[in-house]
This record gives C-alpha cells, sequence and structure tokens, in this order.
C-alpha cells in the first residue's frame, strides 16, 4: 500500500534522534509521528503533531483491534491534516484532553488502559467531532485493501474464477 | 440495430426507468412492435464493467441524488440521505438484485380479507389474485430461468448455506433449500452458470444472474423497435386539455431540457422517484399531481419488515465465498396470527464483504463490541429477513420542496414508522434467526437493524376503486387513460416475497393488455 511505504523513510536510529517524546504506541517528532521501532513515520503539515498522534490514538480507541498495526489508523485519519480540517481536529482533540482532565488524567494520551480512553470517549460520542471521526473511519479504515487479509476476506474473486472450484462449499466442521 | 425514434414522433409508448417493471415492459411491447423509447437516468454498464469492490461499485451503481427522510426508522437516523439502496443505471436494481424469485401466496393477495381489520393499518385486496397471475408468472419464470422451475436444477448450497440450512433442519423447519433463484444454475439462454463469484449486489460480472440491462433491454433494441436513451432523467409528464398525457420532458446527458412526445407514458422509476414524478407534473388541472385523485401517490410506502441476524463461530464460515442469497427458509412465510402479528416472513442467506459489514452490522456502533464482532468476521455466518409489512397512509413519499437535485427538481422525503406488526415480527425474526444459528454452535449472534431499503413497494398502489389507489388492475392510473404504473409501486400489499419475480409478471401482462388496447384504439 503506497500510503504506508511513503512513510517507511527512517531507521529507529534516525528516528529517536528527532523524537521529542516517545511513548508506547507513537514517538512524536518536530513534524512528525512514527511508530516507536521505526516501522513508519509520517510528517504532518497542518496539524501538530502532538494532536495528530492523539487522533491516531482516538481512531484506535474507536475501532480498537489488536492484529491492525497503528499505522492503518494513522492512514485512516491523514486526511484530516489540511488546512481546512485542522482547526475543527484542534478544537476536537483540545476539548478530548479537557475531558480526560476531567476523568483525572493529565491528557487522553495520558492515560493507561483502553478502558479509561473508552469512558472519556464514551463521553463526547455525541459530539460533532467524535461522530465525524468516527464516520471517517468506517471507510477510511474498513476500505484499506491491505487490512482486509487480516480479517480473512478476500476481496475480489471474479479474476480467479470464483470460488466454484477455490472452496464455495468446503466447511468441514458442521 | 436499436431505433431512433424523433421527439416529436407522437406514436411512441415512452416507458420512464429499465429495470425489472420498464425493462422488461420496453422489450415485450417491442417484440409485439410496438415503438418504444426508454428514457433511463443513469448510465449504461455491463458484466465487464461491474466492480468486485464494495463501495467502488457503489459510486459506479448506486443511486445517491440527495434524498431526505423522517420518521422513526432506524435508516432515517443512520442513513439519513439514503434511504434506498437502489441503482441507477440501465437495467435499474437487476443489476444489485440477489435473484430470489417467488410468487405470492395465495393469501397475499386478498390482505384485507385474510389479515381483517388491523390497527393502523391501510389495507386493502389486490383487484387480481393468484389464478389471475398463475400464467403471467409462469412466463416471468421461464424468462428469469428461475432454478427449480421449469425442470431447471437448483444451485449448489455454500458455506453460509450450510449452516443456515443445518440450523434450520435442527429447528425442525421442513422447506429449507438453495431457493428459487434467477441465476443460472446450468448454462442457458446465452449465459454461463454461476461460478460462485459472490459479489452478487455489485452486478454478476458473469450474467449468470438475470438481469434486464443484458437480456431484455438489447433484445428490445434488436427488434429495431426500442431506443433506449441513457442518462435521460425525467422531468414532467406533459399533458393536453383533455387531460392525456401527450409527453415527457427530461433531462439529457448535458443537463439540457428535452421533450418527447408520446401515445402512451409508463412510470417505472421505482417506489421513490415514480411518485416524485407524478408529484412533479403537477399542472392546472391536477393541481395535488398527475393520477392523484385519491390522493394515495407517495401513500402507503412500504420496504419489507427486513433486519438481518448474523451469527459467529469457532471455526471459520468465509460467507461471502458464492451465491450472496444461497438459501431460502420459507416455514415462517405462512400466516399464522397465533405468533403475534398477521402475514409471514421469509428468511434468506446474506453475506456482506468486510468494508459494508463495518458500515451495516451496527451503525454507529464503536468500541469491543463493535470491533470484536469484526475480528471475528471469517466465522461469521449471515441471513436476511424479509417479512411482509403493513400499508400505512402516513408512510409516504413526499416532495421536498426544501431540497433540490442536480437538475433543480424537488427531492423526495421519505417519511416511515414501523407499524407495532412490523415490529412484533421483526422480534419473532430475530428470535428465530438466532435460534437458527445457536441450533449449530454460534458463539454469538447479532440482530441487525434493516439497510436501507432495497425492497420499494406501494406509493403508487393498485385498487379495484379509484378512491383507493392510484391504479387499476392492469397498473393503468385511475384519472389518465394512457398512464400506466409499470414497477412495484403499484403493489397493493406487499406480502412477504422478494418482490421482482411479481414486478417482471406484472410488466408482461401489462405488456399484453396494452398492445391489445393500441390495437383496439383505446389508448
Amino acid at each position: 500500500m503506497t500510503d504506508q511505504q511513503a512513510v517507511r523513510a527512517l531507521t529507529r536510529r534516525q528516528l529517536l534522534a528527532r523524537a521529542s517524546a516517545a511513548g508506547a504506541t507513537l514517538v512524536v517528532g518536530a513534524g512528525f509521528v512514527a511508530a516507536p521501532d521505526a516501522a513508519w513515520a509520517l510528517e504532518t503539515a497542518v496539524l501538530k503533531p502532538e494532536t495528530f498522534a492523539t487522533l491516531v490514538q482516538m481512531a484506535r480507541d474507536i475501532y480498537p483491534h489488536d492484529r491492525v498495526g497503528t499505522e492503518y489508523y494513522a492512514v485512516a485519519v491523514k486526511g484530516y491534516d489540511t488546512a481546512e480540517a485542522a482547526p475543527m481536529v484542534e478544537a476536537g482533540i483540545a476539548a478530548l484532553d479537557a475531558a480526560a482532565r476531567g476523568h483525572g488524567f493529565g491528557s487522553y494520551m495520558g492515560t493507561g488502559w483502553e478502558s479509561d480512553r473508552a469512558a472519556i470517549l464514551r463521553g463526547i460520542e455525541d459530539s460533532p467531532f467524535f461522530q465525524t471521526v468516527r464516520g471517517g473511519l468506517v471507510t477510511g479504515l474498513y476500505n484499506q485493501k491491505a487490512l482486509w487479509p487480516l480479517f480473512g476476506y478476500e476481496g475480489e474473486s471474479y479474476s480467479k474464477g470464483g470460488y466454484l472450484h477455490r472452496g464455495f462449499d468446503d466447511i468441514a466442521w458442521l | 440495430m436499436a431505433a431512433k425514434f424523433d421527439k416529436t414522433d407522437d406514436s411512441v409508448v415512452v416507458i420512464i426507468g429499465t429495470g425489472a417493471g420498464g425493462g422488461v415492459l420496453a422489450n415485450e411491447l417491442a417484440q409485439k412492435g410496438i415503438k418504444v423509447v426508454a428514457l433511463e437516468a443513469g448510465g449504461r454498464y455491463m458484466p465487464e464493467d461491474f466492480i468486485n469492490d464494495e463501495w467502488e461499485s457503489f459510486g459506479q451503481l448506486a443511486w445517491t441524488d440527495p434524498r431526505t427522510t423522517s420518521g422513526d426508522w432506524r435508516v432515517a437516523r443512520d442513513f439519513p440521505a439514503l434511504p434506498a439502496w437502489i441503482v441507477k443505471a440501465v437495467g435499474g436494481t437487476t443489476t444489485h438484485w440477489a435473484g430470489a424469485s417467488l410468487r405470492f401466496q395465495e393469501h397475499e393477495w386478498k390482505g384485507k380479507t385474510t389479515y381483517g381489520p388491523v390497527q393502523g393499518a391501510n389495507l386493502l385486496d389486490w383487484p387480481i389474485d393468484a389464478a389471475e397471475m398463475a400464467p403471467w408468472y409462469d412466463l416471468a419464470e421461464k424468462k428469469l430461468g428461475v432454478t427449480r422451475t421449469n425442470g431447471l436444477p437448483g444451485l449448489p448450497g455454500n458455506n453460509n448455506y450450510k449452516v443456515f440450512e443445518a440450523g434450520a433442519l435442527a429447528l425442525g423447519y421442513k422447506e429449507v433449500s438453495t431457493g428459487r433463484m434467477a441465476i443460472n444454475s446450468v448454462e442457458r439462454d446465452g449465459r454461463v452458470s454461476c461460478q460462485q463469484t459472490g459479489f452478487c449486489f455489485q452486478g454478476c460480472k458473469w450474467g449468470a444472474k438475470w438481469s434486464s440491462a443484458y437480456t431484455d433491454i438489447p433484445r428490445g433494441e434488436e427488434t429495431g423497435n426500442l431506443e433506449v436513451r441513457d442518462r435521460s432523467h425525467a422531468a414532467r409528464i406533459l399533458h393536453d386539455a383533455a387531460g392525456k398525457v401527450t409527453g415527457v420532458e427530461y433531462f439529457d446527458a448535458e443537463g439540457n431540457l428535452q421533450m418527447q412526445k408520446a401515445r402512451i407514458v409508463c412510470v417505472a422509476g421505482n417506489s421513490f422517484e415514480s411518485p416524485r414524478l407524478l408529484l412533479n407534473s403537477a399542472s392546472s388541472m391536477f393541481p395535488d399531481g398527475l393520477a392523484n385523485s385519491s390522493g394515495q401517490v407517495g401513500r402507503n410506502y412500504m420496504r419489507h419488515m427486513t433486519g438481518s441476524v448474523y451469527g459467529t463461530f469457532e471455526k471459520p464460515v468465509r460467507m461471502w465465498r458464492g451465491t450472496t442469497m444461497a438459501g431460502i427458509v420459507r416455514d415462517e412465510a405462512r400466516h399464522d396470527p397465533a405468533r403475534g402479528f398477521v402475514g409471514g416472513y421469509e428468511l434468506e442467506t446474506l453475506s456482506l464483504g468486510l468494508p459494508f459489514m463495518a458500515a451495516f452490522l451496527d451503525p454507529g456502533g464503536w468500541g469491543r463490541e463493535f470491533t470484536s464482532a469484526l475480528d471475528a468476521y471469517e466465522t461469521m455466518a449471515g441471513m436476511w429477513i424479509v417479512g411482509e409489512d403493513m400499508p400505512q397512509e402516513t408512510n409516504r413519499v413526499t416532495l421536498n420542496h426544501d431540497v433540490t437535485d442536480q437538475h433543480g427538481l424537488p427531492v423526495v422525503d421519505v417519511h416511515f414508522d414501523d407499524h407495532p406488526n412490523d415490529r412484533a415480527m421483526r422480534a419473532h425474526a430475530y428470535a428465530q434467526g438466532r435460534a437458527i444459528y445457536e441450533a449449530v454452535g454460534a458463539t454469538r449472534t447479532f440482530p441487525t437493524p434493516p439497510y436501507p431499503s432495497t425492497h420499494n413497494l406501494g406509493t403508487n398502489r393498485m385498487s379495484e376503486n379509484p378512491r383507493d389507489g392510484v391504479v387499476n388492475r392492469w397498473g393503468q392510473t385511475h384519472d389518465v387513460s394512457n398512464l400506466f404504473v409499470s414497477d412495484g409501486s403499484q403493489f397493493t400489499t406487499g406480502a412477504a416475497e422478494n418482490p421482482t419475480l411479481t414486478i417482471v409478471a406484472l410488466a408482461i401482462r401489462q405488456a399484453d393488455h396494452i398492445a391489445r388496447e393500441m390495437s383496439a384504439r383505446t389508448i
């Protein structure tokens, strides 16, 4: 997938040399966020890297799949890194951090358990910001073809002749 | 070979829409030597153009012009701008349909008589019955090549069907099979047999599933009597001082307004666009819209009582492999008020790909409850519920003058509230669907809410008495003798069965009637 390949540019040493903060799921540096193992990195154009990192975490917490890498979530929300969308996202993430503080955490990223973040999200789930992000993820995340095999989904089949001779009725456990 | 008629030719029959109703009617009339101009709002796509990808195909085929919704149905909340999942293309929704081809049961033609008074329901008997329709159903089944009719074998069952069948038999259901499907189980009619590819909803790339797009439409064109104008969006039906229709104004592919004169006009744009066109054709003579002296145009909108049940299992099912609608349980289709509702429902297997499962399993859902279901996608089996819903006068399609489409025409607002009978039937069907899967070891089941409607019915209903409906027993409007309705909007009641076979049977019968009346010069 081109989107992910484009960001696999840094070595881990290059990454950590440029990082200002390293967390469990994301490393944030000047103008970029990256996976802690440097498997991928993404430069942000308009959004603050901290904002983008929180947005990626929020995306994962909305649709958590433990076998799906964080890069898919980053790809799913990178469309918000535009001049047009940035004010809405910066305000939304600021409100999310404020909600986290209301739950006794320093910030949304300052939480430990996913269940704490889920409780914070539950409190804002009727907000336009949450609904925009959630709604966008339905296609932004699940329509990434590279992610389908992680769910076993085989996608297009016509070019392979369908499943008539490839297991349309191969169920054996009934 | 396709004909080309002059716009001033007032001897042609103009048909609006080319799906199960309009597409079949166009061919049937052309075969009888009658000149037909078919106006189709969408473009022309053939099997080689169809796409094995849910969202891409949706972008290619779905009718996504603006519409609005209201009422207590969940679609109005989850998909407020998409009340229906239907197609804008030559062939209409016959490109998208799953192929289930069931006749109405005898009692379903007489809903009011059979069910008696149902509070809040606007039930009515059809002016026709099973005996009258039998020969037309015969012709429709032959045309569509319906499996398990005329000696055609049933389709083989896929994995999704095998789970469904085993659970249904364990529950004691008797009428369990791979159904009667308009999908070739053997090579016939110049089309190959089903290759179990999946993606029936995205247009069959093999052409194994019947669609008017690559059967009736080209055959009609071969006669030299049919001209299909695609990307031609009907705007208004015109009439003369005597109240007879005289032609149709439409926007062509370039967005220019054109007018085609007509001897007869047949409306077949599905149950939103057909009443919309009649309402948008209001004039000083017909201030409430064409053919609307009864006030019933747009009313009694039915969408079938639907819902889905998915189940997850310990081991893989891979339900997406093979025919999307791969089997049917008919035991609950009977009328048995002891279950707490009138009418009945069919259970039919269904599968969605991962992208659509994410969109439709529990619209708006999120968090671990939702994602753990998708994590088990490979082990899922699925079924769709389709049952008779109650016609209600207040469930209706109206013009929304605050919202206009790309041509500046008011769009429709679709209002729908479930009737208590619909809710009782859905609750029963959810319980039975879950029981089917639990009988074969489901680890979890999901009573999934209705999708945007694919079965849109009843908004120009057929009635014996002109006071009660819009069209007579031939689909001819009570008010205007040379104006017909030829799609599912003429349904008086919805029955429990998927509607396409009945729409096709009615279209064949209507063509016979129109030809007869034209030669008798009565229209």
